[in-house]
């Protein structure tokens, strides 16, 4: 108990002795705001779940998530042996579910690395660098932000072929535009104070001055785009899944679920439902998660 | 003619601008800050620019330290043209002081990153004992290294921005207006500070200022700016003894009494 009180004290300490100690003390500050939001920690809780799910699949699943039996098909909820009932081909959701969330956290995990990462790369170089370089790199990221999402998603899968590792590179040459608007924006305002003038005096180069004085200022806004964007990319995956184009039969990803579970959506509703409820909790997380985020990291409010 | 702390030997030429006119846009939209603008500032001496807001002083400033991309006219520091583009060794030898303290730090980062990162890009390798020294010389403790700008007054800022400026052992300072966001007497400690650095370090200041008695105590020079001209070039001592020649200064000097 001492010893805990000490900690504290140390983290919380005004007058840090060391470059390890004031990094860890604004980290554990920003954990305790985090904290005191109750939805956000909700959202990190589903998540926290959702990644142990992920790993632990082969042991929580209480059935191969691929073996089909036909005897089987179509069992309502809580049938014997199978809690979430199983589908056309007499698999159990419960287990393909488990299988998928593995399936829809490599989508979400890829494309939050990708999309945001070359958005903040485009963005933070056409504001800073200005001219002739932000006319380009802004017009090309106009015309990707014209073309509706899905259905540029759709031309890529078609002519890559279908397939998950498409589906993201296809979510995320959609996602990045909205990224590179949100940095360019930023480094506008960034790039004429004084902070950044007086590294100039210092004799800074650009690609330093972008990556270690423009980028910690966008970060925080893009993380907390990438986590409300996140629901979005879960869906944009499983409309993919649903049309056919995402992920290929037999594996569980969620929305190819809920498209075999369409045919027989009246009579045996529970098929589509399920994998639909958990597509919903996520992306509720994920909302709420991004929300938390916000409080925590808005340079604005830290201010204070 | 001009009293310097250090050197008593005849008076070498620091900084010398000569016809600098600035401008911002083009064609129509062309704004001239600075017109025509002249001067000379010995070694060791401490000189100011005077005059109404958006009359051009702190243009001069941004001018010199290469912060404006249009101007003409000549620059030279120890008798040495400068370039266009500014080398690193330029950096070397000249440094600026913001006016706001409170948007001339990075706040993401801490005094330490800040001293830290200005040591690392001038080639010094002793960064951690230099770090603590800077902080001392403009006296704050060892205690405020690792503390980030949200966490310092306007006063503890500036003296930091003043420290981050001393990194590079610079021998011309310059000031934009570097007590006017703070409050009368944390300027004094401020004022005092400067002075005391200039003796030790043997500066040399160029001091923007809308305030006549700030730059009463600072400097032996200076010069008054109207309109983007510099309008005259007078000693302290003039001023002292209100006896500006030009009729804006006058005016100036009246209404600051």
């Amino acid at each position: 108990m001492v010893d805990i009180q000490t900690w504290r004290a140390w983290l919380l300490t005004d007058t840090p002795t060391s470059r390890r100690h004031a990094k860890l003390s604004t980290l554990y500050q920003g954990w305790l705001s985090f904290r005191g939001n109750t939805m956000a920690m909700v959202g990190l809780w589903i998540l926290t779940l959702l990644v142990l799910t992920a790993f632990a699949a082969p042991l929580l699943a209480p059935h191969d998530p691929f073996a089909q039996d036909l005897a089987n098909r179509l069992q309502p909820l809580w049938s014997d042996g199978h809690a979430f009932g199983t589908d056309s081909l007499g698999r159990d959701i419960l287990s393909r579910l488990i299988y998928g969330s593995r399936i829809t956290l490599y989508i979400v995990a890829l494309v939050a690395l990708i999309a945001p990462i070359s958005g903040l790369l485009v963005g933070t170089v056409a504001g800073y660098v200005g001219g002739w370089t932000d006319q380009v790199l802004m017009r090309i990221t106009d015309i990707f932000l014209a073309f509706p999402r899905l259905v540029l998603a759709l031309a890529f899968v078609a002519a890559l072929g279908a397939g998950i590792e498409n589906a993201v590179l296809a979510i995320s040459l959609t996602a990045w535009p909205p990224y590179a608007r949100i940095a360019r924006a930023e480094t506008l305002t960034i790039r004429s104070s004084d902070y950044i003038s007086a590294i100039q005096l210092q004799g800074a180069g650009a690609m330093r001055i972008i990556t270690k004085h423009i980028w910690p200022l966008c970060i925080s806004s893009l993380i907390v785009r990438v986590t409300l964007d996140m629901a979005g990319i879960i869906l944009a995956a499983a409309g993919l899944g649903f049309l056919g184009l995402g992920a290929q039969p037999p594996s569980p990803e969620w929305g190819a679920m809920i498209s075999e579970g369409r045919r027989f959506i009246l009579d045996h509703w529970w098929v589509a439902t399920m994998p639909g409820m958990a597509i919903f909790t996520v992306s509720l997380a994920f909302n709420l998660l991004g929300d938390g985020l916000r409080d925590v990291l808005d340079p604005k409010d830290s201010e204070k | 003619m001009v009293r310097s702390p250090k050197c008593e030997c005849a008076p070498v030429s620091m900084l010398n601008v000569d016809n600098l006119s600035v401008w911002f846009g083009n064609g129509r939209d062309r704004v001239d800050a600075v017109r025509n603008a002249s001067f000379n500032v010995n070694r060791g001496a401490s000189f100011g620019l005077v005059g109404e807001s958006g009359s051009g002083k702190s243009t001069i400033l941004r001018a010199v330290m290469g912060l404006t991309p249009n101007w003409s006219g000549a620059i030279s520091v120890d008798t040495k043209p400068v370039d266009k583009t500014r080398q690193k060794s330029f950096y070397k030898v000249v440094q600026m002081v913001f006016q706001d303290p409170y948007a001339s730090l990075h706040p993401r980062h801490s005094v330490d990153q800040v001293l830290g990162e200005t040591l690392y890009l001038h080639g010094f390798r002793d960064i951690d004992a230099r770090v603590v020294k800077l902080l001392d010389d403009v006296g704050l403790g060892g205690k405020f290294r690792f503390r980030y700008p949200h966490q310092l007054s306007g006063g503890q800022r500036q003296r930091v921005a003043i420290a981050r400026a001393l990194a590079p052992k610079p021998s011309i300072l310059l000031l934009d207006e570097p007590t006017s966001a703070l409050d009368v007497s944390v300027q004094a400690e401020i004022l005092n500070l400067l002075t005391d650095l200039r003796t030790e370090h043997g500066l040399t200041y160029i001091m923007v200022s809308h305030d006549l008695s700030v730059v009463g105590h600072m400097c032996e020079q200076l010069a008054v700016m109207k309109d983007g001209e510099i309008v005259e070039i007078m000693e302290v001592e003039t001023l002292r003894k209100a006896q500006a020649s030009h009729p804006y200064s006058q005016e100036l000097l009246a209404a600051s009494i």
